[in-house]
């Protein structure tokens, strides 16, 4: 990035860590744990402990950082090097992001910038200088979030449910780009390894289900132990998924006594209910527990958006309710090819030239690479 | 501590305080070395072992986890704290741990059938309060199943590799794990064996005590015969050492670890019958299947040898557990070598 839009930058990131700093929180037990920092144009800084907000307000005016994160986890020795930390318990945390849910509506908010000619366009190839290495960058869409929003309904629904979490120990946060990260506070799963987690990842996405589970036999299957619609857990669900109704699922029962190949048809459906009723975490996150999280509160420079906190997903506008950046007037030089909404206003999409906007959209745009104020 | 009946200690005699339960039936060691009638016992914890080193569970004089008779009490707790007596005297480990195994599989019936017991609720009770009181787990009865907290089973389950133990393949609801009496044992199976081997090797060693020589010398003899050629020698490297480990405490070792662990021994020029032997602690061991399983390994019918993992795959595998003596290596099979 060129050093006026890094100065750019940086001066609304300190207004912002000089006036939100309420919004920043870091976790309970804060000098357990790990946090870490970059720069703009600068590799990450970690292993850093920290005693508490003063020393986390001093480490922000200090260094004025592009995204700040504290680990999951808890040590004894936070900053010394990874294998000497001694890891205590960690938070489980569940990360949902859009880009992760093939959306047909993909397309028509993905933007292309040239990594040749620095200019935007709507495909892959440039098309102003005709290189094919872009990169791709999303901009928000109602569509994307909305979909998000269901998965973190189910994996609420899987967590209370199923795996006994307290409602109240859940907390939902906008991840500042494009989704959310889902925290469940519980003092025994807060003590579970990474292959005890992985077991966990795979039961919230119905991940290595087999058949008999779900009352399938391979020989002489029993209608008796199909899954039925009002069971709880996972075949309830998948009953309802697959059956939709008792006469369904009395049809399914007779199909299967007759069909020679009814086991591995069952494994099919299982495999296509999978895509509806799994939840679309990414594993990798939840399995790791020396993972540096993004702090609720601190700003993603992949958008100049912040991590905010989603107490009611009903109704919830990240992309109005997120852009917490300075508003004034700022002039830039954009190229936008589509239109996006941002603070409760609506922008672009913007053919090559000078425009003024509030800063934080300036903001925004600088950190998707569509703008500069060059 | 709990506080046991005399039919409890019989099938759980691992639960008795070795010291206070001579002294309360008022022996001592010495005189079982001594009095001609107590000299049997020793031959019956002596058998006891014999069994356990054979891979046989011990039969018990108990019909319906019941003493037979007023004499066989005695005799059961006896023969098992006389068993710990003579293995301390002869410090063979790799006794202590079949005994072990061997202690664990036989109380494994009597818990399975206390759990599943719905018209005596004390037995029910009772072996809901051994599982929290050796494991810290509780347990609650439903129906007829149990409930664990999700957090212990996927403690215990997490090295079963079988598809069926995977959480999703389970009833879960509240927080709670749903299983049978059946599942609920074998959930904890290896737990009793590792519960049974430390109180062998906790136990203090007593002096040789007269009149236990003769048994002590028979358990040495019998444990260098035991001593199959896989036994460890001392220049396995970390990971193979580690495998083995896990296959003598009867534990469950993944597919990937009976991979790496039977791939490295055939190539290292054992032969299939030598090898076998050693999953023979396995919580799911079938002889024909291992059999079948490592001359695949070999390639003895015909099909080419399969080699030993590298390091780096291993490393994805958990199976690694790398000392400073793997420096500089990237496969197990140059491990020791002279760099
Ligand atoms: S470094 Fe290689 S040889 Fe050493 S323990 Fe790990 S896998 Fe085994
Ligand atoms: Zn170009
Ligand atoms: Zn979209």
């Amino acid at each position: 990035m060129n050093e006026t839009d890094v100065v750019f930058l940086e001066g609304l990131f300190k207004k912002y860590y000089f006036e939100h700093f309420d919004l920043i929180k870091a976790p309970e037990r804060a000098s357990e744990r790990e946090f870490g920092y970059q720069r703009i144009n600068s590799g990450m800084n970690r292993h850093i402990s920290l005693a508490d907000d003063e020393e986390l307000r001093l480490l922000l005016a200090q260094n004025i950082p592009s995204d700040v994160y504290c680990s999951n986890a808890c040590y004894a020795f936070p900053a010394m090097p990874m294998k000497e930390k001694d890891w205590k318990e960690a938070d489980l945390i569940f990360d949902i992001d859009s880009k992760d849910l093939a959306l047909p509506c993909r397309a028509s908010h993905t933007v292309y910038v040239c990594n040749e000619c620095a200019r935007a366009s709507n495909a892959d190839k440039c098309a102003h200088c005709g290189s094919a290495k872009t990169e791709k960058k999303s901009l928000p869409c109602d569509k994307c979030i909305d979909a998000s929003k269901k998965e973190v309904e189910k994996l609420r629904n899987i967590l209370t449910d199923d795996l006994g979490v307290a409602d109240d120990m859940i907390e939902v946060y906008f991840s500042g780009n494009e989704g959310f990260h889902v925290y469940a506070f519980d003092a025994e799963l807060q003590k579970t390894g990474s292959k005890e987690r992985s077991q966990l990842a795979d039961y919230i996405m119905f991940n290595g289900i087999i058949p008999e589970t779900m009352g399938m036999k391979r020989h002489r299957p029993d209608r008796s132990l199909l899954a039925d619609l009002g069971e709880r857990g996972w075949r309830g669900r998948f009953a309802r998924d697959a059956y939709g109704s008792k006469t369904g699922r009395t049809k399914a029962a007779t199909q299967m006594k007759k069909d020679p190949d009814g086991y591995s048809k069952f494994e099919s459906q299982l495999a296509d209910s999978a895509g509806r009723i799994g939840v679309k975490i990414d594993p990798n996150v939840t399995t790791d527990i020396h993972r540096i999280f993004r702090m609720p509160g601190s700003i993603n420079s992949k958008s100049g958006l912040s991590k905010i906190r989603c107490s009611r997903l009903d109704g919830f506008d990240p992309y109005a309710e997120a852009a917490l950046l300075d508003d004034v007037p700022a002039e830039v030089s954009a190229e936008c090819p589509v239109k996006f909404s941002l603070g409760g206003q609506k922008f672009g999409p913007y053919e090559r030239g000078r425009i003024t906007v509030p800063a934080y959209a300036a903001a925004y745009m600088i950190c998707k690479k569509l703008a500069t104020t060059a | 501590m709990l506080v046991l009946g005399q039919d409890e200690f019989a099938k759980y005699p691992f639960l008795a305080d070795a010291g206070e339960y001579l002294k309360d039936k008022g022996f001592t060691l010495e005189q079982f070395g001594t009095d001609p009638d107590l000299r049997m016992l020793i031959d019956k914890a002596f058998e006891r072992i014999q069994a356990a080193a054979d891979g046989a569970i011990y039969k018990s004089e108990l019909t319906d986890g019941k003493v037979t008779s007023e004499a066989a009490l005695p005799r059961e707790v006896f023969s098992f704290l006389l068993a710990i007596v003579l293995l301390k005297l002869c410090g063979m480990r790799t006794l202590f741990n079949r005994f072990a195994l061997a202690e664990a599989r036989r109380a494994e019936k009597y818990l399975e059938r206390d759990l599943g017991n719905i018209a005596d609720k004390s037995r029910e009770d009772l072996a809901i309060r051994i599982i929290d009181d050796l494991f810290s787990v509780r347990i609650k009865r439903d129906g007829d199943d149990f409930a664990i907290p999700v957090p212990d089973y996927l403690k215990y389950s997490v090295n079963f590799y079988e598809r069926e133990w995977k959480l999703v393949n389970r009833r879960v609801y509240g927080g709670l794990v749903y299983l049978t009496p059946h599942e609920t044992i074998r959930l904890l199976r290896a737990e009793l064996g590792v519960y049974i081997a430390s109180k062998i090797t906790r136990a203090r060693t007593p002096q040789m005590i007269q009149g236990f020589e003769d048994h002590v010398g028979r358990l040495v003899d019998l444990a260098k015969k035991f001593a199959t050629p896989v036994v460890y020698t001392g220049e396995y490297p970390p990971c193979i050492k580690h495998a083995i480990d896990v296959l003598e405490r009867g534990e469950n070792l993944p597919h990937s670890g009976r991979f790496m662990l039977g791939a490295y021994l055939l190539s290292r020029g054992q032969a299939v019958e030598d090898v076998a032997p050693l999953f023979k602690n396995a919580p799911d061991y079938n002889e024909r299947v291992t059999l079948y399983q490592l001359n695949n390994l070999a390639g003895s019918d015909g099909g080419t040898q399969y080699s030993c993992p590298t390091c780096d795959k291993l490393r994805t595998q958990d199976l690694c557990f790398a000392t400073s003596e793997c420096d500089g290596i990237t496969h197990p099979m140059q491990f020791g070598r002279k760099k």
